[in-house]
């Protein structure tokens, strides 16, 4: 494009606006054919590996890559090119390093799998990795056994979509993550699978994302995990039998909707952790046998409505240090604990809720329970006195006490009250 | 003693209390199993019912049995019929006719409604349910021998069952309470082990996936329990919580002026 322009400006003098319109007449017609030369890829063709494609290869050229095994590592991309693998193709990185990094802006990869990038101490390799890169796309490619599947560093406008990424992590040190964003923005993070990795999904510094339809499951620690990302939502995605669900840590104004928490069950498992974070929103969200389903430390100004919560140990943990969250038309159906907390006052409202423990009546019909509930039960709070106690769960000795205290509510903290219950469920 | 064993045996296991305790065993699981959409929480409901319901028919079942048979005893201990066999086949027969009833009412529901999955979790609900049904039928002769007046003897029986089933866990929390600043897991553990009661319940809480909400007290336990030392000091209370009243009871029945 320079040497056309300078073409043009050695020839003839043209006035600049001439020149300007000319210019953006010839970007068209190189944008209409900028597809640019195919070049193909396979064992038996001229062209044994991606190494030596790209070393004829010019920007905007399709690189089809034939079925066959094509073992090597370190890759750069150095220019916008688009790679299509065929069924078959696959990347194997021998175990010796990163086997793809991009370097140039829109760059396509599709269809291609990746395999074993090998494990580093010392270096995040991963499936493919980017350095400040605009506008590329990752879709329908599979990775297997890549330390880190996906990561991109200081990189914009990226779409990663329709992946398969299996690590076979087992633990949490010799593992890397699926997806990983280190200061990005605006990327588009949807319809994947990843599975045993140390974390599913991560962000650090991701700005203005969105995380949608994507399975996280058997991860070693989190489904999904922010660190330091504000204004991000995740949506529709299913955390299945993870370390932990997702982790949301020191983020603000993050949108969490209409997802699936389930199965995180372990001793130190939750659904959904939420550390140091403010003006979020969690509506309508699933959450399925967790151990804790919500566990709340220093989180601000959450909006947490319209959930299901369903045999989980713990529902809702909030510890003194959260405030001003509003918890509203959420069913909590059959949990062990419904509501934990450690705060003598109630800093958050618990309003028109469901609690399938509810015992109270609905004389006038309006559908709100005429008896105001208490959703900290008396051995929640047997327990946050004095753990241990957690051994008499399920004896008799507590069921008794469970009654006398329902039926006259001498200890349970009354600040933290559902003022409202609802007699049926919102959900069903 | 075979034979007041046997004669014993048939005997209960004929009459309606024994019928009534399996039905009302059978029907219970099988409601549990069948309509209960968490296989986890129908044991967890099965093991309430068993740790509330064993000891508490076996004392009462016992204590009733013994007081008929009163004059039967009488009647068979002026034979030359040693006194321990006659003790022993009596007790005997009446912790055997309970077992079958247990097992009987708990066993087909189990394999009609139960899963695979579930195998383990129910193995250990029967077994804490036999151990119970041995060291409370053992309780109830004694405490039989010990009172002649009737009365008096429901009413040790009743007051036992409550001290176990309840009393204890309140004192233990009590106690959890008062020695809150101090390591309490060696504590907890010990008063757990010391009643069978208690024993049961922790044993099958930590098969189900319950036991994850335990926390660090629940986990010191599962380590506790899955090495050998746990298995057999449980195993061991257990066995004392038998035969320390079997022996009582022997040495009662030698010396007791009928």
């Amino acid at each position: 494009m320079k040497k056309a322009a300078k073409f043009f400006h050695g020839t003839k003098p043209l006035n600049l606006s001439r020149m300007k319109f000319l210019a953006v007449v010839f970007c068209s017609i190189v944008a209409l054919f900028a597809h640019g030369a195919n070049i193909e890829v396979c064992p038996s063709c001229e062209i044994k590996s991606l190494r030596d494609a790209l070393k004829v290869s010019q920007p905007f050229d399709v690189i089809n890559i034939k079925s066959g095994v094509y073992i090597d590592h370190a890759i750069e991309l150095t220019m916008p090119l688009t790679l299509i693998g065929e069924k078959g193709s696959v990347l194997d990185g021998g175990d010796q390093g990163e086997i793809l990094t991009l370097h140039a802006d829109s760059i396509i990869i599709k269809g291609l799998t990746f395999r074993n990038v090998g494990l580093s101490y010392t270096k995040d390799w991963a499936g493919i990795s980017s350095d400040r890169v605009k506008g590329c796309r990752i879709e329908n490619n599979t990775f297997e056994k890549t330390f880190f599947g996906i990561y991109l560093r200081k990189s914009e406008d990226c779409v990663v979509s329709g992946n398969y990424m299996d690590g076979e992590a087992e633990q949490e040190m010799t593992s890397g993550n699926g997806i990983h964003f280190w200061y990005c923005k605006n990327m588009l993070v949807e319809n994947n699978q990843v599975l045993r990795h140390r974390d599913g999904i991560y962000f650090e510094f991701v700005k203005h994302s969105i995380v949608k339809n994507n399975l996280s499951k058997n991860n070693v620690r989190y489904g999904l995990h922010f660190m330091f990302s504000d204004n991000d939502d995740y949506l529709n995605n299913t955390f299945e039998d993870n370390g932990s669900g997702v982790a949301v840590m020191y983020s603000n104004f993050i949108k969490m909707n209409n997802n699936r928490f389930i199965e995180n069950w372990g001793p130190s498992s939750y659904g959904l952790l939420l550390k140091e974070i403010k003006d979020g929103e969690i509506k309508g969200n699933e959450f399925y046998r967790n151990t804790t389903a919500v566990f709340g430390e220093g989180a601000m100004r959450m909006d947490i409505s319209e959930n299901v919560f369903t045999y989980n140990g713990w529902a809702i943990k909030l510890l003194s240090s959260c405030m001003e969250n509003t918890v509203t038309h959420n069913d909590f159906i059959s949990n062990s604990f419904s509501v934990f907390t450690n705060a003598s006052r109630s800093y958050n409202s618990f309003d028109e809720n469901f609690w399938s423990e509810y015992s109270g009546y609905d004389l006038d019909k309006d559908g709100i329970g005429d008896i105001p509930h208490l959703p900290v039960s008396l051995f929640t709070f047997i327990v946050e006195k004095c753990e241990p106690a957690l051994l008499l769960m399920r004896s008799n000795f507590i069921g008794l006490l469970e009654i006398a205290e329902k039926a006259a509510p001498a200890i349970t903290p009354e600040a933290l009250v559902d003022n409202k219950p609802r007699m049926k469920p919102l959900w069903q | 003693m075979g034979s007041i064993f046997k004669y014993c045996l048939f005997d209960l296991m004929r009459s309606k209390w024994a019928i009534t305790y399996t039905l009302f065993y059978f029907v219970s699981c099988s409601a549990l199993l069948y309509f209960s959409n968490s296989p986890s929480n129908a044991v967890a409901s099965l093991m309430n019912i068993v740790l509330f319901i064993t000891p508490l028919v076996s004392l009462l079942l016992g204590i009733i049995y013994f007081y008929q048979n009163r004059d039967f005893a009488e009647l068979l201990l002026s034979q030359p019929i040693k006194r321990n066999a006659y003790f022993l086949g009596n007790y005997l027969g009446l912790s055997t006719s309970l077992v079958l009833s247990l097992l009987v009412g708990f066993g087909i529901p189990c394999i009609v409604f139960g899963t695979y999955e579930l195998i383990e979790e129910l193995g250990v609900l029967i077994l804490s349910g036999v151990m119970l049904t041995l060291v409370f039928s053992g309780m109830a002769l004694l405490l039989t021998l010990y009172n002649e007046n009737r009365i008096k003897g429901f009413g040790y029986a009743i007051l036992a069952w409550l001290f176990f089933a309840v009393i204890y866990d309140g004192l233990f929390l009590v106690a959890l309470f008062w020695f809150n600043d101090y390591p309490l897991e060696k504590f907890a553990l010990a008063a757990t082990i010391l009643n069978p009661m208690d024993l049961s319940r922790v044993m099958i809480l930590l098969q189900l996936d319950l036991s994850a909400l335990l926390g660090f007290t629940g986990a010191s336990f599962r380590h506790f329990f899955g090495s050998y030392t746990g298995f057999f000091v449980s195993l061991g209370s257990i066995m004392l919580w038998i035969f320390v009243p079997l022996w009582a009871l022997l040495k009662k029945g030698n010396s007791k002026d009928f």
